[in-house]
This record gives structure tokens, sequence and C-alpha cells, in this order.
């Protein structure tokens, strides 16, 4: 049993998730997997066609799909970003900050401590995707 | 030195809470050992042989007298009263309970300290050249930039689950004090002739099972540029470095693989990018953090006269005291290995009277070397010799900077649970053998370096003589290597031979040496006459 | 003999199944036979030990002594501070582990 969280308000997105292979080939899918190898950039053209993009974590120590997060916020991209696999607790916040607003995590996480994780850190020292001001705006407004 | 201010304190404070809610999860059997490491790692919290050990950060080396007593306090209360410093300017407690971790690190918080980082597949402590603000040679002082990378790099969302531990140095001399070519990423501060400031930027160094010297990725950064250079340079490295193999999973094997130029492009593209994201902090912010690092309150027109009639102080003063830029100052390099002690451990007594020192003598300030001493950066020629007096009475006046007693070596099998083989115990009997201070300022500088196993801890691979401790059917086995350098002129040993045992090893550095005293010319160090000889006279001599 | 060693979960110490429990001295360690690995397993399910493992030991007049140099060093503690080692009014320690 799978556990969603979404910090999205729109709707969930129905369309099931091809591969990238598979979305490469076809004109008409909205939703992407990423593998934790594959090539966020590959994306970057068709950003506007898709509602979903998930990017897999097959073990949480493979911190590729952050870089991958990053990359696709950073071209412009307003669909859902969906964090699936070994995501746990401690991830969490990491992976808000680099723009993922959904998590499928292979063991259900708690709602209430996903929420203590995420706001615990008042301050972050960078600039990353989540539009929080970090520590050196807020000493220089 | 830098202060914290709400922020930093806020982010420190609230890893601790963080921190004291994983390990009552673990405790408690919420969370598997499995889930939990990484996460104790990055606090780091090792498992090692005897208990758990933890690595305090040290920020660039650097720390105030506040600070090393808290490190003496935390050692007395919840550790067996000594502490050990490390080729990472860092410190190491030995025998640590988790039931305590999460108290230890509140008390060093109170004085602006934590483990953040020191451990796990992150970018750990950023090191630097332990004469700072002190030397003459220096462009300027590089700890500013190493604080703001530090500030950068701590919980850095996207590369703390990196494929490896990635490790930075950053110095703004042409002569190398920190190994920074044997960095992941190393960083020489420089001016182009304009007269700007900007970094030459090495990647991809390192020691471990495939030491290489980082080749030069940027002949010029401008130092405006600085975090969103070195974010691109981890992107790249985040996406592409190796998953499939823990041994070849650092940045160096990329760079090698891929080489140096493609590297280089694929940073210099993503660079182009990164730039336009507005990640880089305003130059207030720099201003911010230098005046933090502004020259201490110096006394103007002193003299430089010493009076060296005390021919024990003249020694220690021409073997551990280095020329300071200010006029009758000087920086003291207090060694922590005395012959037949463990290198870079200290008792809490002695941090104590090292604090008092600083405190008293040295602007309130100490310094971390790589080579597991401590400095006392900016002393009044005029109370070196109170200072010695103190140091000897405490058995930390041993005048042996960069000589052959000067030996780095990792914990070794005595305490680390990596190792094959002890290191201490070997670097006690060459101490000995060599205790001559006469012998060892006849042989000159000579750095020797032991590492207990491959991840070279010890720097082996960056000694002029290193030695590697190996486990050979079950017991420990010594492999001999000359000629390496973790110096502006670096370069990696080479092994001479077949392994010695403990014993068969101190004989074999006795006919290195020997072999050195025959060739040299007359004020030529050990390393500069192997490379003149070469190697094959010194493997003549050693193994006949 | 076969032995099972670890270290306590809470306070790091290096531990030694004896038969009924884990204790901080290596003599009292008995054989664990073909039975170790699920016994370990289930000690660290159970949480009572952290990161077990079975090694190899001999049996001598003084109880098990460790194969392998790196677990007698656990067992007696730093052979370079004999004052922070299990017995260390023994002279015996340093022969015992090296």
């Amino acid at each position: 049993m799978v556990e969603a969280l979404r910090f999205r308000d729109d709707a969930v997105h129905e369309e099931p998730a091809v591969t990238l292979d598979a979305f490469l080939g076809q004109t008409n899918a909205t939703a992407v997997r990423l593998e934790s190898d594959e090539d966020a950039r590959a994306l970057i053209p068709h950003l506007d066609r898709l509602a979903l993009i998930e990017i897999s974590f097959p073990t949480f120590r493979d911190g590729r799909g952050y870089s991958a997060a990053r990359i696709l916020r950073e071209a412009g991209y307003t669909g859902e970003l969906r964090a699936a696999g070994d995501v746990l607790i401690d991830q969490v916040a990491h992976m808000r900050r680099c723009g993922f607003d959904a998590l499928a995590p292979n063991q259900p996480l708690d709602q209430a401590a996903v929420e203590q994780a995420i706001g615990r850190y008042a301050f972050s020292y960078q600039k990353a995707a989540d539009g929080r001001a970090p520590v050196w705006a807020l000493r220089h407004g | 030195m830098y202060r914290y201010d709400q922020y930093d304190a806020s982010i420190v404070e609230t890893r601790v809470e963080e921190f004291r809610d994983q390990v009552s999860r673990r405790l408690s059997g919420a969370m598997s050992e499995d889930q939990f490491k990484p996460l104790r790692l990055m606090n780091g919290l090792y498992l090692q042989l005897h208990a758990y050990m933890l690595r305090v950060a040290i920020p660039y080396g650097t720390l105030d007298s506040r600070q090393m007593r808290m490190l003496a306090d935390v050692a007395r209360k919840y550790d067996r009263g000594y502490a050990h410093f490390t080729t990472r300017q860092n410190l190491q407690y030995n025998w640590i309970e988790l039931k305590d971790a999460p108290e230890i690190l509140a008390d060093l918080a109170t004085v602006e300290m934590h483990a953040i980082q020191t451990s796990g597949n992150c970018i750990r402590n950023t090191t630097s050249d332990q004469f700072a603000g002190a030397a003459a040679d220096e462009v300027t002082d590089p700890r500013p930039w190493a604080e703001l990378l530090r500030q950068w790099s701590t919980f850095h969302p996207e590369f703390t689950y990196l494929p490896r531990k990635f490790k930075i140095a950053i110095i703004a001399s042409d002569e190398d004090r920190a190994a920074m070519r044997l960095h992941d990423i190393g960083l020489q501060i420089v001016r182009n002739e304009a007269g700007a400031l900007g970094f030459k930027v090495f990647v991809g160094g390192g020691m471990g099972r495939t030491p290489m010297i980082a080749p030069l990725i940027r002949e010029f950064l401008p130092a405006e540029d600085y975090l969103s250079y070195l974010e691109a340079c981890l992107r790249v490295y985040n996406r592409y470095g190796r998953r499939d193999n823990i041994y070849k999973a650092r940045i160096k094997i990329l760079v090698h693989e891929i080489g140096a130029d493609e590297y280089r492009r694929q940073v210099e593209e993503e660079f182009l990018h990164v730039k336009t994201l507005g990640i880089d902090p305003p130059a207030a912010e720099f201003d911010r953090i230098a005046a933090f690092f502004a020259p201490p309150a110096w006394e103007e027109g002193l003299s430089d006269d010493l009076d060296l009639a005390d021919p024990e102080f003249r020694l220690w003063v021409e073997q551990n005291v280095a020329a300071h830029k200010q006029p009758g100052y000087a920086i003291v390099t207090i060694s922590l290995k005395p012959i037949g002690g463990i290198p870079g451990d200290a008792s809490a007594d002695q941090m104590d009277l090292m604090a008092d020192l600083a405190q008293r003598h040295s602007f309130d300030e100490l310094r971390v070397t790589h080579a597991q001493n401590i400095v006392l950066p900016h002393v009044k020629k005029a109370d070196l010799h109170a200072i010695w007096q103190a140091l000897s009475d405490a058995g930390l006046a041993t005048a042996n900077l960069d000589l052959i007693s000067d030996i780095i070596a990792c914990p070794g099998l005595d305490y680390c649970s990596l190792a094959n083989a002890r290191s201490i115990p070997l670097a006690q009997k060459i101490a000995e053998r060599f205790a001559s201070l006469d012998r060892q300022r006849d042989l000159g500088e000579l750095k020797l370096k032991i590492s207990g196993c491959i991840n070279a801890c010890g720097h082996h691979h960056a000694g002029h003589i290193g030695i590697l401790g190996v486990d050979r059917k079950g017991t420990e086995n010594y492999q001999l290597l000359l000629g390496g350098s973790g110096a502006e002129d670096a370069s990696l040993g080479r092994i001479t031979g077949p392994g010695f045992d403990e014993d068969g090893v101190v004989d074999a550095i006795e006919r290195t040496v020997e072999k050195y005293r025959a060739v040299r010319t007359p004020g030529e160090r050990f390393l500069d006459t192997y490379r003149r000889v070469g190697f094959e006279p010194f493997k003549e001599a050693i193994y006949g | 003999m076969k032995i099972a060693t670890g270290n306590d979960l809470t306070t790091g110490d290096v531990v030694w199944w004896d038969g009924e429990g884990w204790t901080r001295h290596v003599e009292d360690a008995v054989e664990v036979g073909e039975h170790g690995p699920a016994l370990i397993a289930r000690e660290e399910a159970a949480r009572r030990v952290n990161v077990p493992y079975i090694i190899d030991a001999e049996l001598t007049d003084h109880g098990p002594r460790p194969a392998h140099i790196k677990d007698r060093i656990r067992a007696r503690g730093p052979t370079v501070r004999p004052d922070l080692n299990r017995r260390p009014i023994d002279p015996a320690t340093g022969s015992w582990v090296i």
C-alpha cells in the first residue's frame, strides 16, 4: 500500500506515468516517470505538455533525483513533481526545497511527521527551488 | 573569527533537536540501523571498534579559547579525558555513548560548534591554511571564503546524498600548507593582472584507493561567481558520479574517466545556467563575514629581537616558530607529536592550557593543522619564552615541526573499524628510533605519514616517506612509499616493494634515510634528493 | 569455535554473546554454532545488540581468544592506551592481544 502526500491544490493527475523513452516517442502522454539514471534535461523541450513528472529514488542514498527536480523547476516546470520510491521522513524537507510537491514513498509516512519535518528549519542558507529566501537575503534585505 | 548571528544559531540548534529526535527514534526501535546510519554519519557519529566516535567540526581549523575549553570539558564529561585532532582539522572523541550524543551536540552549540556533515556522502568540513591571516605570502585571508562555503554547503538540499564524500580545501598562497591539490575541489585565491580577486579551481584530487592530484579546471574564477561555479561543479558530479561501486564514486574517478576537458565543458555549461539563478550572495554578505577576520589589533613598532641564549628554547624557536607578517610577532606551532606519544592526541588538561595560552598570547585564536598539530597564530616574540616554558611543562614543546618524528598517523586498528593494521605503535617506534633531536635536525624536513588502511586518512600517498598498513594473511604488514608531497609540488608516493612487519619497516626507514645522507648535496631535503637521484638507489638500499 | 560479538546500541560498548545475553567480557563468550546467524538476527531485531557478527575464536584456558587481532583489540581496548584497557592491571593483556 502506498500513501501519496501532495502539496498542491489542483486535482490529482489521473493519467499514468509512462517511461521516458515512451514519452519521447508519444505525442499525447502527459505524465512521465524518470529513473534515477535518466537525464531530466531531456524533458525540458516538452514541459508544457506535462502535468506530472515522477522521479524515482531507488534507494534513499541515490541523490540524483534532487538535481533532476531542481533542473526541471529551473526550466520553468510548474506541474506536479513527485518523489517516488525509498522516500523516508528525513529526506522530505530536502525534497520540498528541491521543488518536489508530491511524495509517493514505498512505506507509508505519517502526515504529522512530514509536516514537522518540512517545517522544522526556520532558515536555510541556500537559494533552492522552493522560493524560500536564503539567510543572506534575510541579512541584507 | 566568525560569530554566529541568530540565523546561524537557529540552524545549529534546530539540528541538535532534529538529531535528538532521530536518536530517540533509533533507541526506541522506530528506526533501523540501516536507516539511522546515514543520519548519524551526517552528524559525525561513527560506530568504531570500542564505542561510538564523534567527529566535531572545526571550520577551516579555526577556534577560540572558549571553544577549546568546551572541547576539553566534553572530553572530561562524556569521554575519557582526551581527544584527537585529525588530518582535516577536526576533532574526534573515541568513547561516546549514543544516548549522550544529543546532549554533547547541545553543549557544543552553546559555543557555536557542531558536528554537521563531518561524515556521510555530503560536503565535509572545508579546510584551509593554518597560517591564514598571519603569513606574509597570502593574497588575502582565505577564511571568509571558507565561511561562505561552510554556509552554502550546510544542509544543501541538492547535495546531501552525493555519490560519495566531498572534501574542499581553500588556500591563498602559492605555498600550499593545506594539501589543496589532494582534495575533491581545491581552491587557490589569486589576483589577476587587473588586481581583481579570484580563484584557481582544481577538481578531482584525492587519496584513498586511487590517489590523484586535482587537475586545473578553471584558471581564474572571478570572486563574484564563487558559489555559482561550485554549485555547477557539484551538480555535474551529483548527476554523473558513479553510484555502482563505492570505490569508484569519488569525483576524482569521474574527472579521470571523462577527462578534465570534458568535465570542464560540462561545468561551464551548467555554470552559465546556474549563474542565472541568483544564488551568489551580495558583496555585502561577504563584507559582513570578512569583517570577522579583520587583522587583530597588533601593536606597532615591536622589536624582532629574541634572546636565544637558552639552547633548548633556541631549538624550539628554530623549528616550531614561523615568521609573521607583522613585525615583532611570530606564528607558533604546538607539537602534538611527543616522542612515544600518540600523534594528534591531547589531554583535556593540555587543551585547557592551549586555550589559556591562546587567550593570553594569541588574540584568543588557535588553529588545527592537517598535520595534527595546533597553531597559535599571533604571538608577540617577547612572549615566546614564557609560552615555551608553559608548553614544556605540559609536554607540548617537542621541537620537531616537519622533522621525521612529526608524524601524521591515522588512529589505525587501535581505534578504527576500517583499519587493517595499527599505525600508532609504528609511529611511536619510528619516533623513538629517531628520538635524537640532533639526528632529526640533520635529516631536516622529512614528512612521514602513516595510514592503517587504503582509505589513507593518514595521507600516506603524500608523505616524503609514506607507510600503508595492510592485512597480510591475518597479520599486520606495512608497505613503504617514497616521494609523495602534499605541498604545491604535489606528487604521489611510490611503493618500494614487498612489505615489512613493524620492526622491519622501521629498519627499512633507517636504511632509506642513511641512503639519503650518503648521496645528498649540502642543504638538500630528503624529497629533493629522492627526486634528483630517483627511485632505484633507494630501492637498492632498502632491499639490498 | 564461533562466537558472536557486536556493540551495545545505547553505549557503543563491545559485547559478546554469553548464552543468555550480551556481556562486556569476552572470556564469558560461548559457542554459537550453526544457530549463530539466526541468533544475532533475532537479537539485533530486538535491539539488544547493534551490528552483530560471528567470528572465529580459539578456546584457551582463559576463555575464547578471537582469531583476528581486530576483535582482540575490541575485547581489550586500544593497545596504545593500556590505562583504558579492560583489565588494565593484567600484565598478560598485551601479549593476549598481539
